[in-house]
């Protein structure tokens, strides 16, 4: 039960407040000298920070951006990378070779490296960032459709439909696509907690969102200025972080569980 | 396993080719004129074009390639704009301590691993294994610049026990060593668990025990050895996302090492700089998996004679 429904809880949660964070009347910029620091008391649950803006609004703010990111990114980089990975494997021949290398080079970059450099280089703000996370991003869906469509592009029923004259898209979209989505969906959930950790790191690197506008990650390399006086400026943030990270990943490790059929006979 | 040795080289060879094409492109994304950009709005146009002269950015796009080229085939990398220094002399000043970060990073990672994947695996489905796999999670979930600040905080602020930056000593090198591993060790904890417990199903461990072996000879000799390979896949993998991962780590710490460097001079707009630093350390990552293919075929005779293609 607690396997389900806290990390659910919490992604709902985070979802709401993305979504319907902006009904509350916030007012993350909002600088007020005379607060500046104070820590969480029973009026404001999570405290104030060095400008005297209000954490809780920030948190919400700052929600909203991480959803807004990991979901665009993923959602570009899916489209992007399963057209380009199934199309190789369904094409084959000398295209196929060109797709592979080319992931080939893109996976040489470590991690968040290529990201950083990119964001770097382009300058900030939260259309680069998806950009940058996007070029990163779109090799794992690549890789995963291209492996999964070359073992099902023999299968009878595709034959049958090359047999009955059915074009490639159709073939793609009809007969490929539906069968390798279990995985893809799994990957994708596993894809939006990293890209909430990179939106957040490259913000922490003052690479990503810019301020004024709230980012968890920006708000983690504020709070590390003041860590002796005030440490509720790391800790709220980081622990929202880390529970919407932590929550995607569980939910990742049940849906895999739930999809893959080997292991749901078992249990 | 010549034509195994060759093929991975080669495409290794190829692979360091992209990245290096791709690398020499990075600096053509700032938008704009890269120029201006490095020298700010105000600066006078002859300044700009004799910039524009020292980087070759007046000459033909192929002719830059060649250039460039050239110069890496020299271990030439260019002048810092910044400090006028070499680049390269910059990047050896600054390799010692991304590497002992890095190994450091991997002694942890191995060190908290092993135990905890053999002992999930031995006590599968018990809360040990459900604590492990619990903390792995974890441990995955935690980003590097939240786990930093969160040590600093309690064993440097609160308790006083360890530096909180800098690179002063053993003692320094504790917390960021810890920030970095973590997450590997975390991962490597599944993978362990996941292949040893695929590897005790096997016929050869239940000659062991028959044989009269304790429980822990036969994990240790007939398990943990055939788990193995794998594991080293996962580590030369992994090892990528340990560099990337440095890269912040330095940040938080204020570690001296190339990712600080890679930052700063994204921060000061020296350009040439950044592309050393990407390319230094994906060059890095690409060798270090090469290596490991290499490890493996060698350790596994299956692929090093040939059947396992």
């Amino acid at each position: 039960m607690m396997r389900l429904w806290f990390p659910a809880a919490i992604f709902f949660l985070w979802f709401v407040l993305a979504l319907f964070g902006s009904l509350f009347a916030l007012s993350p910029d909002h600088i007020e000298l005379s607060r500046i620091l104070l820590p969480p008391d029973a009026n404001e649950w999570f405290g104030y920070d060095d400008l005297g803006r209000s954490l809780w609004d920030r948190l919400i703010v700052g929600a909203q951006t991480s959803f807004i990111v990991s979901m665009a990114v993923v959602t570009i980089s899916l489209i992007i990378g399963v057209s380009i990975g199934s199309l190789s494997a369904f094409v084959g021949g000398w295209f196929d070779h060109m797709v592979v290398r080319i992931i080939d080079i893109f996976l040489a970059f470590p991690g968040i490296l290529l990201a950083i450099a990119l964001a770097g280089l382009m300058g900030p703000g939260v259309d680069n960032v998806v950009i940058a996370l996007c070029v990163v991003g779109w090799v794992g869906f690549a890789r995963l459709s291209r492996a999964q469509v070359m073992t099902l592009k023999n299968r009878d029923h595709v034959q049958a439909a090359i047999a009955l004259g059915a074009g490639r898209t159709r073939i793609i979209f009809k007969h490929l696509i539906p069968l390798i989505a279990a995985p893809l969906i799994v990957e994708a959930t596993f894809a939006i907690a990293s890209v909430v950790i990179a939106e957040a790191g490259l913000s922490f690197l003052g690479l990503g969102i810019q301020p004024p506008t709230p980012s968890w990650g920006s708000m983690i390399r504020d709070g590390t200025r003041y860590m002796l006086v005030a440490p509720h400026m790391v800790l709220v943030p980081g622990i929202a972080l880390m529970l919407v990270v932590l929550s995607v990943n569980l939910l990742g490790d049940r849906l895999r569980d739930w999809l893959d059929v080997r292991t749901r006979d078992r249990t | 396993m010549l034509n195994f040795l060759l093929s991975r080289l080669l495409s290794a060879l190829f692979v360091i080719f992209g990245v290096s094409c791709l690398v020499f492109f990075l600096i053509h994304l700032v938008p704009g004129d890269p120029v201006e950009v490095m020298l700010g709005e105000s600066s006078q146009p002859a300044d700009r074009e004799a910039l524009r002269a020292a980087l070759g950015l007046d000459q033909p796009i192929l002719v830059q390639l060649l250039n460039y080229f050239n110069g890496l085939l020299h271990f030439d990398l260019g002048e810092s704009l910044h400090s006028k220094r070499p680049i390269v002399d910059m990047l050896m000043e600054r390799i010692p301590a991304t590497a002992t970060l890095a190994a450091a990073g991997l002694v942890v990672a191995i060190v908290i691993a092993f135990p905890l994947g053999i002992m999930a695996a031995m006590k599968k489905d018990t809360a040990w294994d459900s604590g492990a796999m619990f903390f792995s999670l974890f441990g995955i979930s935690i980003p590097n610049f939240w786990m930093g600040p969160l040590l600093i905080l309690f064993f440097s602020l609160w308790l006083g026990w360890l530096p909180v930056s800098g690179q002063s000593g053993f003692s320094s090198i504790i917390l960021p060593a810890l920030t970095l591993g973590t997450a590997l060790a975390a991962i490597l904890a599944r993978m362990i668990r996941a292949t040893l417990l695929e590897v005790m199903g096997e016929d050869y461990i239940r000659t062991a025990r028959a044989k009269g072996l304790s429980e822990r000879a036969v994990i240790m000799n007939h398990g943990l050895k055939n788990a193995m390979l794998p594991v080293i896949t996962l580590l030369g993998l992994q090892l990528g996302a340990l560099l990337g991962g440095a890269m912040i780590t330095e940040i938080v710490f204020s570690w001296p090492g190339i990712g600080q460097l890679t930052i700063d001079a994204i921060n000061r707009r020296d350009y040439p700089v950044v592309q050393a630093c990407i390319l230094l350390i994906s060059l890095t990552y690409v060798v270090v998996n090469t290596l490991t293919d290499l490890v493996y075929a060698w350790m596994d005779p299956r692929i090093r004679l040939g059947e396992g293609k």
